[in-house]
């Protein structure tokens, strides 16, 4: 079943959460990994890792660098979900 | 047309029966020159905090001008036969795990063998993080099988000359040093079976950027290793922690009866994401020699071994997981009792 963008946005924020420690209503579409929630790349790779199990998706090594913001991977995840 | 063989109908001679093996001795060599992080960060516009939170690298070590590769597996190999009571001239085999020995041939082992004075088989391995593992693998099914009675592997690197001091992803990464093991027959199992394999397709995730012949063709300048970061990450972490899982099971034993876990040292971060998925109970010794050594490639799980024994943080004759993993990509881990 696909998941909504709410969703999808809920389960990054408690992802989010878990990794690196960000308050869950930090996590904003609008919101820059990098700069707005100080996540650095290896915690941006496991934070991936995990919502591939998930949300079922395959996110390739070379698209975590166009993740920008947290809206780009809700983008990435919904559109690409099983 | 087809030629026939002469009929031999007997058997061929395979050697002794099969044997056990084990570690008997263990060393390592540090270089003298410490490196602390505060002269990498300018190079890289970074800090010593940035680099402890990426890495959980303080310092490592950079070998000078007097601490070549056949020094530092010499040094490296001393204190192992010391443990293990032989001389070097009783060493029927050495190999030697590096991707830092700046001759394309020969190999080293041969200038180290002489070293000891001796004439055993003597070869060099490329597997780079995961040689001293692969080394450790072959130097247990020599002595298992009667090929020979005292085997050396040293892992050694010089990282630091392959390594470009502005590059940000690697640069504060790699140091320099030497680590070594002697393999013994053994009456009983010190050596479990080695879990191994590699992923070719994957070859660029860590890799001499240039080949040798473009160096020399084009005229660029000296290679350097280049690595991404990300994708070693998530194969280290989600790929290698099912493998250290097998090495556990083809011993025959479970996580809570391991005495240490001696992972390569790559990263901090990366042994940490490892225990996490290994569910390793919290008691285990974690080798976490990064921190003083940085990454030493094929060097850093002896040299790890060899400072938990020496500050007595990990049992002889108890039980460590070791899993090496690296540039290839390749990989081997198995379980083996502490010298």
């Amino acid at each position: 079943m696909a998941h909504s963008e709410q969703e999808i946005l809920d389960g990054l924020a408690e992802i989010v959460n878990l990794e690196a420690g960000n308050d869950v209503e930090d996590v904003q579409l609008d919101k820059s990994f990098t700069d707005d929630l100080d996540i650095d790349s290896l915690s941006m790779m496991t934070i991936v890792v995990e919502a591939e199990e998930k949300f079922g998706v395959k996110i390739p090594d070379d698209e975590v660098k166009n993740l920008k913001t947290v809206r780009d991977a809700v983008n990435f995840i919904q559109k690409n979900q099983g | 047309m087809s030629v026939e063989s002469k009929g031999f109908a007997g058997s061929l001679s395979a050697g002794p029966p099969v044997r056990h093996s084990r570690i008997s001795g263990i060393g390592g060599y540090r270089p003298k020159r410490i490196v602390p992080n505060s002269e990498l960060v300018e190079a890289i516009d970074s800090s010593d905090e940035w680099i402890r939170e990426r890495s959980g690298i303080i310092e490592r070590r950079f070998a000078g001008p007097d601490e070549g590769v056949i020094d530092m597996s010499a040094w490296a190999a001393e204190p192992a036969l010391e443990m293990a009571g032989i001389s070097g001239d009783q060493l029927d085999a050495v190999i030697l795990g590096t991707v830092s020995w700046p001759y394309q041939t020969p190999a080293a082992a041969p200038l180290l063998a002489e070293r000891f004075g001796s004439k055993g088989a003597a070869f060099d391995i490329s597997a780079a993080c995961a040689g001293y593992c692969h080394g450790l693998a072959l130097a247990s099914d020599m002595v298992r099988t009667g090929q020979a009675e005292h085997v050396l592997i040293v892992g050694v690197e010089r990282l630091s000359d392959f390594t470009d001091p502005t590059d940000r992803g690697t640069a504060f990464i790699f140091g320099d040093g030497a680590g070594a093991a002697v393999v013994s027959a053994s009456d009983t199992v010190g050596i479990g079976p080695t879990v191994w394999g590699s992923d070719g397709a994957q070859w660029e995730a860590i890799s001499q950027r240039e080949s040798w012949i473009d160096v020399h063709q084009q005229g660029l300048g000296w290679p350097t290793i280049g690595m991404a970061g990300q994708t070693v990450f998530r194969w280290a972490v989600w790929g290698m922690a099912p493998v250290a899982q097998r090495a556990l099971e083809a011993a025959g034993i479970t996580a809570d009866q391991l005495d240490a876990f001696i992972p390569h040292q790559a990263n901090v971060r990366i042994i940490d994401a490892m225990i996490k998925q290994l569910k390793l109970p919290a008691d285990i010794p974690v080798a976490r020699d990064i921190a003083y050594t940085g990454n030493t490639s094929a060097a850093s799980i002896p040299l790890a071994m060899e400072r938990m024994i020496r500050h007595g943080e990990i049992p002889r004759g108890g039980l460590a997981l070791q899993i090496g993993f690296g540039a290839g990509l390749a990989y081997a881990a198995q379980v083996v009792v502490i010298p």
